[in-house]
C-alpha cells in the first residue's frame, strides 16, 4: 500500500468545522461534500487539489464535531493520505474506519512544506519527502487497523 | 496494577478480567446514538455492508436535534430516511419533533444511561454521560452502523488523568466555568486519547446538571471520555429513570494515572472562552470592552433546568440591551415544560428573549441564529472555532448561562456578580 501526491500544509488545531462547515451537512453524499472540502480555510483548495495529494496539518488535527462527513470530503476528493503530528481521536478512527489513510509523524509535519511531492509507505511506515529529499519514519499501523484500510473499511472487513 | 474507572467499564464490557492503556479490544455496547446528520451516514453504511437486523431495538437511540424540527428539504429528506430505518427495525427509543430533545440532555433525562455502561454515540458531546459513570464516547457514522449490526465497537484502552475537585462553587459560579478554567489550563489537545477521570470531596456540591457539562466538553481537551465518581447525588439522579440494573464502577487505589491535577473550585471564577479555541479561557480581569450582537442560552451543554434557572435569576425585572438578540433554547420538552410552569418563559419573553423549542441549531451554524460577518455571539455552547456559527469572520464567545445572560443585559460580556450587585443596591 503505497500514497503519492503533492502536499497541502496546514497547522495546528484544524477542526471538522472548517474541513466541512456544518451548513453543507444536509447532505452525505460524498461529491457534494468534497465539492466544500476545507472551504473555511483554504477556499483554493478545490482548485488546487490533484488525486493523490496528501494533506498535511500540525497538532489536534480534524478536533472537533464527530462528523464523518469530514474524512469523506477529504476522501471523496482524492486525497491519498493525511499526515499530521497528532490527530484528535474521533477523526483518527473515522478515518480508519472509512479507509482513509492517516499517519502520525511529528518530524514529516515540521519539515514538510506547502507543494513538496511526498511518496508513502503504509507498510514501513516510511514517508519520502521527493522534493527535499528527506526521509520520515511513521509508526506503521498495528495489524488490527491495517485489515480495517486494506478491505476499504470497517464494515467491509466486518462483513468479510 | 489496579485500574481506573473507565478500564474497569471496558474490562467489564470486553469480557476481561483487567485491560491496560494501549491495548485494543473489542467491547459490548449498553446504547448505540446517532442524530439526524450522523445517522444517514450510518445508515447508508448499513445497507450498503447488507445487514439484515439490528443487534438490539431496545439498545439504539435516534434523535432527530440538529436541524430538525427541519431547516430545509435536504434536511428533511435525511429525517425523513432516519424515520424509514426506525419503523423498518422497530427502534425503541426513536424521538422525532414533538418527544425529541437535543440528545444529550434527553438520554439521561429518558434513562437511557446509567453508571457502568458502555455507550458510543454518532456524535462527540456523547462524552456527556460519564456525569452518570458511564464509559460514554463520541464516535463516526461507521462505528454507529457496526454498533447498531453487531453490538460491538473497537477500542483503544485509554490512559487517564485524575482530576481531584475541592472546595466548593462560589455564587453565579457554575459547571461551564470548571470546564472552561480546565481546558484552559490544559488545552485543546491536554487530554488526548485520555479519560478525565472526577473525583475528590468537591464533588459533593456539584449538581447533576454541572457535572453533565463538564462531562460534555471533556472532548474540547481532547478526551477520550469525562467520568465521574458514582456518589449519592448520581443515584438519586437515576432513580426512577433507569429500571435496569446496573453496576457501580471505582477505580482502583494503585490505578495508574498520566497526571493528577487538583482543582479548588472556591477558586473559579466566571470565564469566558474567546474565539477561536475552547482553550482560550479567560477571566473577568483580562476582558476589556466587548461588545456583542447575540446571545444564545442552550444546546446539551447548557439547556437544562438549572441553566434557565441561572439565565432566569438575571433576566428577572431586566431587559436585554437594545441591539442584543437573545435566543434561549430549553434543551427537552420535559425542561421547557418545567420552564414554563416555574415562569421563567415568561421572564424570557418580557425580557425580549426569544424561546426557541428544542433544538442544536444555532450551536453548529445549522440555523435558528447564523452569525453576519463581524457578529459577536455570546453563546453557552462548547465550540467557538472559526465560522462555527456562521460568517468565517463572526465571533462565538463562549460562556455559563449566567455570564450570556448578564451580557444580555449589559449588551457587552459582562460579569453576573457585577450585574447582581447593582440589582441589591438599587433595592
Amino acid at each position: 500500500m503505497n500514497a503519492q501526491g503533492f502536499a497541502h500544509k496546514y497547522g495546528d488545531n484544524v477542526d471538522t468545522d472548517v474541513i466541512i462547515p456544518a451548513r453543507y451537512l444536509n447532505t452525505a453524499d460524498p461529491k457534494e461534500l468534497a465539492a466544500h472540502c476545507m472551504e473555511d480555510i483554504d477556499e483554493e483548495f478545490r482548485q488546487k487539489s490533484k488525486p493523490g495529494d496528501l494533506i498535511v496539518g500540525g497538532l489536534n488535527f480534524g478536533c472537533g464535531s464527530s462528523r464523518e462527513h469530514a474524512p469523506m470530503a477529504i476522501k471523496a476528493s482524492g486525497v491519498s493520505c493525511v499526515i499530521a503530528k497528532t490527530f484528535a481521536r474521533i477523526f483518527y478512527r473515522n478515518a480508519i474506519n472509512i479507509g482513509l489513510p492517516i499517519l502520525e509523524c511529528p518530524e514529516a509535519s515540521e519539515n514538510i512544506q506547502d507543494g513538496d511531492e511526498i511518496a508513502v509507505d503504509f507498510d514501513t511506515g516510511v514517508i519520502q519527502n521527493l522534493t527535499r529529499k528527506e526521509e520520515y519514519q511513521a509508526e506503521p499501523f498495528p495489524d488490527f487497523i491495517k485489515e480495517i484500510i486494506q478491505k476499504d473499511g470497517l464494515l467491509k472487513s466486518l462483513s468479510k | 496494577m489496579g485500574m481506573t474507572m473507565t478500564q474497569k467499564i471496558l474490562a467489564a464490557h470486553a469480557g476481561l478480567p483487567e485491560v491496560r492503556a494501549g491495548q485494543l479490544i473489542r467491547a459490548k455496547l449498553s446504547m448505540v446514538l446517532g442524530n439526524d446528520i450522523t445517522s444517514p451516514v450510518a445508515i447508508n453504511e448499513f445497507e450498503k455492508a447488507g445487514f439484515s437486523g439490528v443487534f438490539d431495538r431496545e439498545k439504539i437511540a435516534m434523535v432527530m436535534d440538529h436541524f430538525a424540527p427541519n431547516k430545509d428539504i435536504k434536511a428533511a429528506e435525511q429525517c425523513k430516511q432516519c424515520r424509514a430505518f426506525a419503523r423498518r427495525f422497530d427502534v425503541k427509543n426513536y424521538f422525532d419533533v414533538g418527544e425529541m430533545g437535543i440528545e444529550h440532555a434527553l438520554l439521561p433525562e429518558k434513562g437511557l444511561a446509567a453508571p457502568g455502561e458502555c455507550i458510543i454515540g454518532a456524535d462527540s458531546h456523547t462524552c456527556t454521560y460519564g456525569a452518570l459513570g458511564a464509559f460514554s464516547t463520541g464516535v463516526g457514522s461507521t462505528d454507529m452502523a457496526a454498533g447498531m449490526a453487531t453490538g460491538e465497537a473497537w477500542f483503544k484502552v485509554p490512559s487517564a488523568i485524575r482530576f481531584v475537585l475541592t472546595g466548593k462553587l462560589g455564587p453565579y459560579v457554575s459547571g461551564k466555568d470548571v470546564i472552561l478554567h480546565i481546558i484552559g489550563k490544559i488545552g485543546v489537545d491536554g487530554a488526548l486519547y485520555k479519560s478525565m477521570e472526577f473525583t475528590g470531596p468537591g464533588l459533593a456540591s456539584l449538581s447533576m446538571d454541572d457535572r453533565l457539562c463538564i462531562a460534555n466538553m471533556a472532548v474540547e481537551a481532547g478526551a477520550k471520555n469525562g467520568i465521574f465518581e458514582v456518589d449519592q447525588i448520581t443515584l438519586d439522579y437515576v432513580k426512577g429513570r433507569v429500571n435496569r440494573e446496573f453496576t457501580v464502577y471505582q477505580a482502583d487505589e494503585d490505578a495508574p494515572y498520566d497526571q493528577t491535577i487538583t482543582i479548588d473550585l472556591s477558586a473559579i471564577e466566571p470565564t469566558v472562552a474567546f474565539p477561536h479555541l475552547p482553550e482560550n479561557a479567560r477571566t473577568f480581569d483580562q476582558i476589556g470592552e466587548i461588545p456583542i450582537d447575540q446571545v444564545v442560552i442552550g444546546s446539551c451543554t447548557n439547556g437544562r433546568i438549572s441553566d434557565l434557572a441561572a439565565a432566569a435569576e438575571i433576566f428577572k425585572g431586566r431587559r436585554a440591551a437594545k441591539g442584543v438578540r437573545v435566543i434561549i433554547i430549553p434543551a427537552t420538552q420535559a425542561i421547557y415544560k418545567e420552564a414554563m410552569k416555574r415562569g421563567y418563559l415568561e421572564t424570557f419573553i418580557d425580557a425580549g428573549c426569544i424561546v426557541s423549542t428544542p433544538t442544536c441549531g444555532p450551536c453548529l451554524g445549522g440555523y435558528m441564529g447564523i452569525l453576519a460577518a463581524g457578529e459577536r455571539c455570546v453563546a453557552t455552547t462548547n465550540r467557538n472555532f472559526v465560522g462555527r456559527m456562521g460568517h468565517v469572520d463572526s465571533e462565538v464567545y463562549l460562556a455559563s448561562p449566567a455570564v450570556a445572560a448578564a451580557s444580555a443585559v449589559a449588551g457587552k460580556i459582562a460579569d453576573p456578580r457585577k450585574i447582581m450587585e447593582k440589582k441589591e443596591e438599587s433595592r
